[in-house]
């Protein structure tokens, strides 16, 4: 008797309510996120087109065929080139500025703190789609707010989206402008979150507001400072919207990013084996690099 | 002294309002545009604001251009997005936070690893698969992908742990089932988590681009931004109606947004914190 009951609720702690409660959630991952990841990485060894979409009969295991044509693909290193130059700059200025800003909104003399939080934050939550709308015409050549500015201070116009030495920097401006005021946001959660009684203890030693940054803000801000430049390169690796929108990678193919390849490969002329392993070499590359910025962290948090 | 800090004040609010005004530039542009008449949104120098109101383009919008039906479209799915990932979100979180079953650690941990894959991975696969059960160009396949969320999953956990687990026993020995404990104890006691993810699904799912885009064959079935994207091929010309649609997509999230920004904001900190 006490074996079956101890039996009973061995099994309804493995089973019981718990498990049930989290069932629906995991199957609904399982199926729609887990396996077709699995299925991307089995895809990106065939050479899955669209005559397969017709008849699946036609697959053909391919080995690391789609990866080796990858690497002598001259488009994938032009738009791996774009993403790393969207990725390094976009990146670098999208955190800077958020960070720029975090401090002028957290600042001491600042009233109607909220307003601007507010204000600041509204590009967030915009459609990107009717960002795009209307940032290509802000950029447009004759009669975008853009030139109209450079005309202002005698310069000549840009061709903003045309130029191949703008196309990339236009479409950065764009991204910073749609995103600081996320990292905004976390820093200055960040900033608040540092005790203002080690300023007051800086203050009574005589460091200046400078010091106070170098040495206090900088240093305890640094896990937050680490954790907004991870998701921002992992959100900026992704890059896809944009260029579609804007520029359909082009001029010429310098805004063409690795998401929006993979999307042509895959949706526009079907070649689903060769697009997977885009995919995955997309995933490698964004670890690569999230590891690297962890183990940076890892050592500059163990320096003395 | 004072007289530094009046002009450290004045410099500091000065430096906030160009920024704003960066941030509200284009948005307030796009208003004031959707608002001319034909052609004089182009015209040099651009115009800050319309000589007359002008409400033309609103009006074709909705009774040429069948905007109402993509507003309709949109609404459904990222209403039917958001009950659906806060029903199955909560109970897993819950779950993972306050029950236990077999491998809860391990499948937490792998779940948390699994964050790092990004969504793009698994499209392909996940188009073909809808494809073989004849989701493709319906609703349900749209919705399918954002019906349970790892982070959602996350979210709910780190709230749901700190209710204490003396309350769920006493209501377990007052004879409540599970169910009933999840329904009428723990789902109220979550309810400002529950606003902040209902707040980032609805947004998440009305702003989303690509998967409506890969999904959505059938005009009839686009939802806004995806007809916006489509319209912009043929009417790119036409700035002032351009602009009229840009508005109408954007002003359902901005709503939502200003109404509950407060659990916007605390989530995106507790996400960030935790995460």
């Amino acid at each position: 008797m006490t074996r079956v009951s101890a039996r009973f609720a061995w099994c309804k702690r493995r089973f019981g309510a718990g498990f049930w409660f989290a069932l629906p959630a995991l199957s609904l991952i399982a199926l729609f996120f887990f396996v077709p990841v699995l299925t991307a990485l089995a895809l990106s060894f065939t050479d899955f087109d669209i005559y397969v979409l017709g008849d699946f009969s036609t697959l053909r295991f391919v080995g690391f065929g789609n990866y080796i044509r990858i690497m002598h693909d001259p488009l994938f290193w032009l738009a791996l080139r774009n993403t790393f130059y969207f990725v390094l700059i976009g990146g670098s200025l999208s955190v800077v500025f958020s960070l720029a800003v975090a401090l002028l909104v957290n600042h001491g003399l600042v009233r109607a703190r909220g307003l601007f939080r507010t204000l600041l934050f509204l590009p967030v939550v915009t459609t990107l789609v009717a960002v795009a709308v209307v940032w290509r015409y802000l950029y447009h050549q004759r009669y975008g707010a853009f030139n109209w500015l450079l005309e202002q201070f005698g310069m000549d116009p840009i061709d903003w989206l045309g130029d191949i030495h703008w196309a990339m920097p236009a479409i950065i401006l764009m991204a910073v402008w749609k995103n600081f005021g996320f990292n905004m946001i976390i820093f200055i959660a960040g900033l608040q979150s540092i005790p203002e009684r080690l300023y007051e203890a800086a203050r009574l030693d005589g460091a200046g507001s400078w010091a106070q940054f170098r040495y206090i803000t900088l240093p305890l801000l640094f896990p937050t400072f680490l954790f907004v430049g991870v998701i921002t390169m992992i959100g900026y690796f992704q890059l896809f919207a944009e260029p579609y929108l804007m520029t359909q990678g082009g001029p010429s193919n310098h805004t063409l990013s690795l998401g929006l390849l993979m999307f042509n490969e895959g949706f526009r002329w079907w070649n689903m084996g060769y697009a997977s392993a885009l995919a995955f070499v997309l995933f490698i590359i964004i670890l690569m690099v999230t590891l690297i910025q962890a183990g940076v962290g890892k050592i500059v948090r163990t320096r003395p | 002294m004072n007289l530094k800090k009046l002009f450290a004040g004045i410099a500091v609010h000065a430096a906030l309002v160009v920024v704003a005004f960066f941030a509200t530039g284009p948005l307030l542009w796009m208003l004031s545009a959707s608002l001319m008449p034909d052609m004089e949104a182009t015209r040099m120098p651009p115009r800050l604001w319309p000589e007359t109101i002008n409400p033309a383009h609103y009006l074709r919008l909705f009774s040429q251009l069948n905007l109402l039906r993509y507003m309709g479209n949109s609404f459904i799915l990222a209403i039917a997005v958001t009950v659906l990932s806060l029903l199955f979100n909560s109970l897993a979180g819950y779950a993972f936070a306050k029950l236990h079953f077999a491998g809860r650690t391990a499948i937490f941990r792998g779940l948390m690893a699994a964050m790092v894959i990004p969504g793009q991975v698994a499209m392909l696969p996940l188009f073909l698969m809808l494809r073989e059960m004849g989701l493709v160009n319906t609703y349900l396949g749209v919705i399918v992908p954002g019906m349970a969320s790892i982070f959602g999953i996350f979210l709910i956990r780190q709230y749901a742990r700190s209710i204490p687990d003396a309350l769920l026993d006493a209501a377990r020995i007052d004879g409540a089932c599970e169910w009933r404990i999840y329904w009428s104890l723990v789902l109220p006691l979550c309810r400002p988590i529950l606003v902040t993810m209902a707040v980032f699904s609805f947004m998440g799912s009305w702003n989303d681009f690509m998967w409506p885009l890969i999904i959505l064959t059938d005009d009839s079935l686009y939802t806004l931004p995806v007809a916006l994207a489509s319209l912009m091929g043929e009417h790119a010309q036409d700035v002032e109606l351009m602009m009229a649609g840009a508005v109408i997509t954007l002003l359902p999230v901005m709503l939502v947004f200003l109404s509950l920004q407060r659990f916007y904001i605390q989530g995106l900190i507790l996400g960030s914190l935790k995460g």
